[in-house]
């Protein structure tokens, strides 16, 4: 889960920075040579072969330890309060559910057609981009789920560390404050994309 | 100063009955700890030739960890820091509403009333095994040097009276705050440390066959510890875990 977690973590932000491209007044050229580059690596095709399977097991292991875990904690309190939990780290399930029905529509937007069907070409890619993000229903579902994504971030990216054992009384504190603005500004720069793409493109 | 509270506690004849809520009004002295609440209430009922509401208790000084319940939402109620027989009615107000319940969780299984069955725990100790001190005379002090924040580390888990509120505080029943306690207390000082790896495997083994749940790092059970032991102590269990299952020789 953690080390899953944190690789996600990883790309997310490789992810941002080339998506970011997008909003450039540029006609899409640095996005296309961004991606073209990353079409073309040997190297990011098989840290993309990693990236898939660290998304399935991340899946796979949440629901399974969901189920031990609804299983161990026995009858329902009638009053229950849990101090110190936070919604985000008592739904961290639920939050990513959410987020994965967010992925899979959008695997489908852009990632179907330029991998596996072939029918979106690679230099297609920024005018569909454009074309998707002018539609409201879809900028509504970007930035409501990468509200989703900010809850989960504040959670897991900490909760990482402390599972790999990684407590230092020193780096703890820094480790959280920076899971803390990783979790704000991740989600933020992603939403940016579509809501300016459909106010400003 | 006189009170009037109304309780409302969990009965539940044995291991396999349902249970529910019943109502009942106490007149109390705010001095009285919650414990002996109880026992004015229970000794009601006796006079009453009903039965009396079955808890668990033992030292009443905090010490044991025999007297948890789960009151108003928070194993050993509203103060932080404490146990339940510590916990006086003046924390409480006049003609409040006071929810009893159990511990709820899987491997804590309700004997009867507000009593669980917490033998997993003792089954986690004991898979702990041993630590290699010689027996007889006790050693002079200080004769083996520790460093004091180490030391101190230790002390604060051992400072775990197995009470068992952090599996109750769980979102996820899991015991990892009470076996990091035992794993930290042990493996922190020199004597313990011989047998650090393979303690760490078995507890962590019997742990999950308890059917206890996983740690999701929800920190729920250190606001709730009466003893206040840290998460870091978690931390540290995962760090060992790692190193006796990738590090050690022993045969798991
Ligand atoms: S009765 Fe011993 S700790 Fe409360």
């Amino acid at each position: 889960m953690s080390l899953t977690g944190l690789f996600l973590i990883l790309f997310l932000i490789v992810h941002l920075t080339i998506n970011f491209t997008v909003v450039f007044n540029d006609d899409g050229m640095l996005f296309g040579e961004l991606v073209h580059m990353m079409e073309s690596s040997p190297l990011i095709k098989v840290i993309s072969y990693v990236l898939y399977l660290s998304i399935l097991l991340h899946i796979i292991q949440a629901y399974l330890l969901y189920l031990q875990n609804r299983k161990a904690k026995g009858q329902k309190y009638k009053i229950s309060t849990r101090a110190n939990a936070t919604f985000a780290s008592k739904n961290m399930t639920l939050l990513g559910s959410l987020i994965l029905i967010f992925l899979i529509i959008h695997l489908l937007d852009f990632f179907y057609g330029l991998k596996i069907s072939h029918t979106l070409p690679e230099e297609a890619l920024y005018d569909e981009v454009i074309h998707v993000y002018k539609k409201p229903g879809y900028v509504v579902l970007y930035t409501v789920s990468m509200i989703f994504l900010a809850l989960h971030l504040s959670q897991g990216f900490q909760s990482a560390f402390q599972t790999l054992g990684l407590n230092h009384r020193k780096y703890t504190p820094i480790i959280k404050f920076l899971g803390l603005v990783y979790s704000i500004i991740i989600p933020l720069g992603f939403a940016i994309i579509p809501v300016y793409v459909y106010f400003f493109k | 100063m006189h009170m009037k509270l109304t309780l409302k506690i969990w009965r539940q004849e044995d291991k396999d009955s349902k249970g529910k809520f019943e109502s009942y009004e106490v007149k109390i002295n705010e001095h009285m700890s919650f414990l002996e609440m109880l026992d004015v209430l229970n000794q009601e009922l006796i006079e009453l030739k009903k039965d009396p509401v079955a808890f668990e208790h033992d030292c009443r000084e905090g010490i044991c960890g025999a007297c948890g319940l789960v009151i108003n939402g928070r194993p050993h109620g509203p103060l932080q820091g404490t146990t339940t027989c510590q916990l006086h009615m003046r924390h409480f107000k006049d003609g409040q509403t006071v929810w009893i319940e159990p511990y709820r969780a899987k491997a804590f299984p309700v004997i009867k009333d507000l009593v669980v069955d917490r033998s997993s725990f003792d089954r986690i100790v004991q898979a702990g095994g041993f630590i290699s001190v010689g027996t007889g005379q006790a050693p002079d002090g200080n004769t083996i040097p520790i460093e004091s924040d180490v030391v101190e580390k230790s002390m604060d888990a051992a400072a775990c009276i197995g009470c068992g509120s952090c599996v109750a505080a769980c979102p996820n029943g899991a015991a990892m705050l009470f076996t990091a306690a035992k794993v930290s207390h042990l493996g922190l000082l020199p004597q313990g440390k011989i047998e650090h790896h393979g303690r760490v495997a078995t507890m962590v083994r019997q742990m999950d066959k308890e059917g206890f749940g996983n740690c999701s790092n929800i920190y729920a059970c250190e606001a709730e510890c009466p003893k206040e032991i840290s998460v870091d102590t978690i931390a540290y269990l995962n760090r060992s875990y790692f190193g006796s299952t990738f590090m050690s020789d022993l045969s798991p």
